[in-house]
């Protein structure tokens, strides 16, 4: 392992993500947001679902799982652009990126990954624990987080949320790119954050939306962040189904990998560092 | 890392082919380049609300030549030294040289590779240190960022071991390795950031004002290291600084660089001879004189009973400035001084209008 053509990679994601794991304040702190966040949205969907007529393609549980597992792991959404790179851009530290002997796309990325990773690991292992087991035992089970159906869902679900974690880290490193031409992250984070929570599945699941906008919210590669792996782990999607929708995240993960290598190529080739 | 390819080539091959790879060895410098231009493009903002207004549509921009065909080159083990004004080219010419940054025009090689193009390689075989910027993580401590160099520089355990304990005993880091970056002191953190470049043994040291802001004792300690790294283990180095004390203490041979050309390449001892002969004569006086008007001097400064003189001792030789002042006014003490490197280094930048706009 000490020799292969990962290991700066490896030694770079390690060291990043237990520098996160200092981050413990903050991790509970958004541990508090998220119980409060997903509890408003669990009563508002119950609302609806009670008021509601016809059917919709998820029952009440289903949704409340999904909503569950939305906050427990919206650590992983790609929301914003990672203030380390912010910090590189307007220090001209970037000059050093460049003298490593490593390819800088997949330097971001893997930097990336271990940012996403840690700040999620420590939030979602609680909320798991306390909207599943704790809700069933203090008599909120009908507000909890219900099991997978089956051994086979939770396998696929499992294979899903590493297509996330791929997934996610490659539109993190796209807006990171994206910060040297701007050398600010306000106007891309603004962006993006509305973007990100309403397409991914995030603020409203994307069953709840009108029929006829279905197909064109599975194709989009923000669905595989949320909606996706969630559906498999109710095995909304399963079988050949959710292996097709993990397909569709490996497609979108490769596709936004080679848009940000080029785009990386493209902008270092131009980038001017900073102060002297 | 240092001379790879050379010393396998010499391993395997014959007498006569050591013969000819010794001779191109020889031939080819270490660095060679060849009119580099660089031309940056800079959008400029007009002035006021309206003005930015506009600049929503349409931004004026300006070129700017930080470097105009530039051409030197270096042998390995040469230490050379970089200077000139602020806004010169000098960091430009670096970070070419090092490959972050793709010239405008103009071609360049170190030990056989194009930087900018095939950046990968070249970095691995080069340390950079700027003086301005750490390469350390901020909140790791320093240990854990030389080993996390060690893994992305694919250093093996076994030789990263040797090289990190000599390293932290020239430099005498042993007793910081376990503090946050952040928490050290500048002169800490550079010797540290030294270490760091010279982790994976390069061949070639670039330094960018590695001496900035450090107090007297710092300063020296680097200087004395930077020295034993060249002469000792031959490690080329290019040393671009505003410090020259460094140039005088470290440098055989000095570029300066001015509006992004070469304007001298050569000994510093040479350029002292040639750039002024100059010497200052201080006198002072033992009662206040008038003026005191004498032959092949003129008057620099006066304060009080003191005098400076300049004269150029090729016209009027000292001894007799000396001896013509001693008879003619009581004199309480005098000396001659040279002028200093700096006012050299200015006096240079100004007659070849080489001052920041």
């Amino acid at each position: 392992m000490i020799c292969t053509p990962a290991r700066p990679y490896l030694a770079i994601f390690a060291a990043r993500f237990l520098m996160m794991l200092q981050y413990r304040a903050a991790a509970v702190a958004g541990i508090v947001t998220q119980f409060w966040f997903g509890a408003i949205m669990v009563m508002a969907l119950s609302v609806f679902y009670m008021g509601g007529r016809g059917s919709a393609s998820i029952t009440r549980a289903e949704a409340i799982t999904y909503i569950w597992l939305g906050q427990a792991f919206l650590g992983l959404l790609p929301w914003n652009v990672d203030p380390e790179i912010v910090l590189l851009m307007r220090t001209g530290n970037v000059a050093y990126e460049r003298l490593r002997p490593i390819n800088t796309y997949f330097y971001w990325l893997v930097r990336a990954m271990a940012w996403r990773t840690a700040a999620t690991l420590m939030r979602s292992i609680p909320l798991l624990i306390v909207t599943s087991v704790l809700f069933e035992y203090v008599g909120l089970g009908d507000w909890s987080l219900r099991p997978p159906p089956s051994l086979e869902a939770l396998a696929l679900f499992v294979l899903s949320m590493v297509a996330v974690v791929f997934l996610s880290s490659a539109i993190t490193t796209l807006l990171n790119i994206s910060v040297v031409w701007t050398i600010s992250e306000q106007g891309i984070n603004i962006f993006t954050n509305s973007l990100v929570i309403i397409l991914s599945g995030m603020a409203i699941p994307l069953p709840l939306f009108p029929d006829w906008v279905h197909p064109v919210l599975l194709v989009q590669p923000l669905a595989g962040l949320v909606d996706i792996p969630y559906r498999i782990y109710f095995a909304n999607f399963s079988g050949a189904k959710a292996l097709g929708a993990i397909a569709l995240q490996v497609f979108w993960t490769a596709a936004l990998i080679v848009l940000g290598r080029l785009l990386m190529a493209r902008t270092m080739r131009r980038v001017q560092i900073q102060g002297g | 890392m240092r001379g790879c390819p050379r010393t396998q080539s010499l391993t395997v091959t014959t007498d006569g082919a050591i013969v000819r790879a010794l001779l191109t060895a020889r031939a080819m410098p270490q660095i060679a380049v060849q009119d580099l231009s660089k031309t940056y493009r800079v959008a400029e903002r007009r002035r006021g609300l309206l003005g930015a207004a506009r600049g929503l549509f349409s931004r004026p921009h300006r070129h700017i030549d930080a470097l105009r065909s530039v051409s030197f080159s270096l042998e390995e083990g040469e230490l050379v030294g970089v200077i000139g004004p602020n806004g010169a080219g000098k960091s430009t010419l670096i970070k070419i040289l090092c490959g972050i940054l793709e010239p405008s025009s103009g071609y360049c090689e170190v030990d056989g590779l194009v930087p900018w193009n095939e950046r990968i390689l070249h970095v691995a075989r080069i340390g950079v240190v700027f003086g301005q910027r750490t390469q350390l993580w901020w909140d790791l401590p320093v240990i854990d960022s030389f080993e996390l160099l060690r893994d992305i520089y694919r250093v093996p355990e076994a030789k990263f071991r040797p090289t990190a304990e000599a390293l932290i005993y020239l430099l005498k880091i042993g007793q910081l390795l376990h503090q946050p970056v952040r928490q050290l002191s500048l002169g800490q953190r550079m010797r540290c950031d030294i270490a760091a470049a010279m982790l994976h043994s390069p061949s070639i040291l670039f330094l960018d004002e590695p001496t900035i802001g450090l107090d007297a004792n710092s300063k020296l300690a680097l200087r004395n290291f930077i020295k034993s790294l060249n002469r000792d283990r031959g490690v080329t180095v290019i040393l671009a600084t505003h410090d020259m004390h460094d140039i005088e203490a470290l440098a055989e041979r000095v570029l300066i660089i001015g509006n992004g050309q070469i304007l001298r390449d050569g000994p510093i001892a040479e350029m002292r001879a040639q750039t002024s002969g100059e010497r200052r004569l201080i006198v002072d006086f033992a009662e206040d004189v008038g003026d005191v008007m004498m032959e092949g001097t003129t008057i620099l400064r006066r304060t009080g009973r003191r005098i400076e003189f300049a004269f150029d001792p090729r016209v009027t030789a000292a001894h007799t400035l000396i001896a013509r002042l001693t008879t003619e006014h009581g004199i309480e003490d005098l000396s001659i001084e040279e002028p200093t490197i700096e006012e050299l280094i200015a006096k240079f930048y100004t007659t070849h209008g080489a001052v920041e706009a």
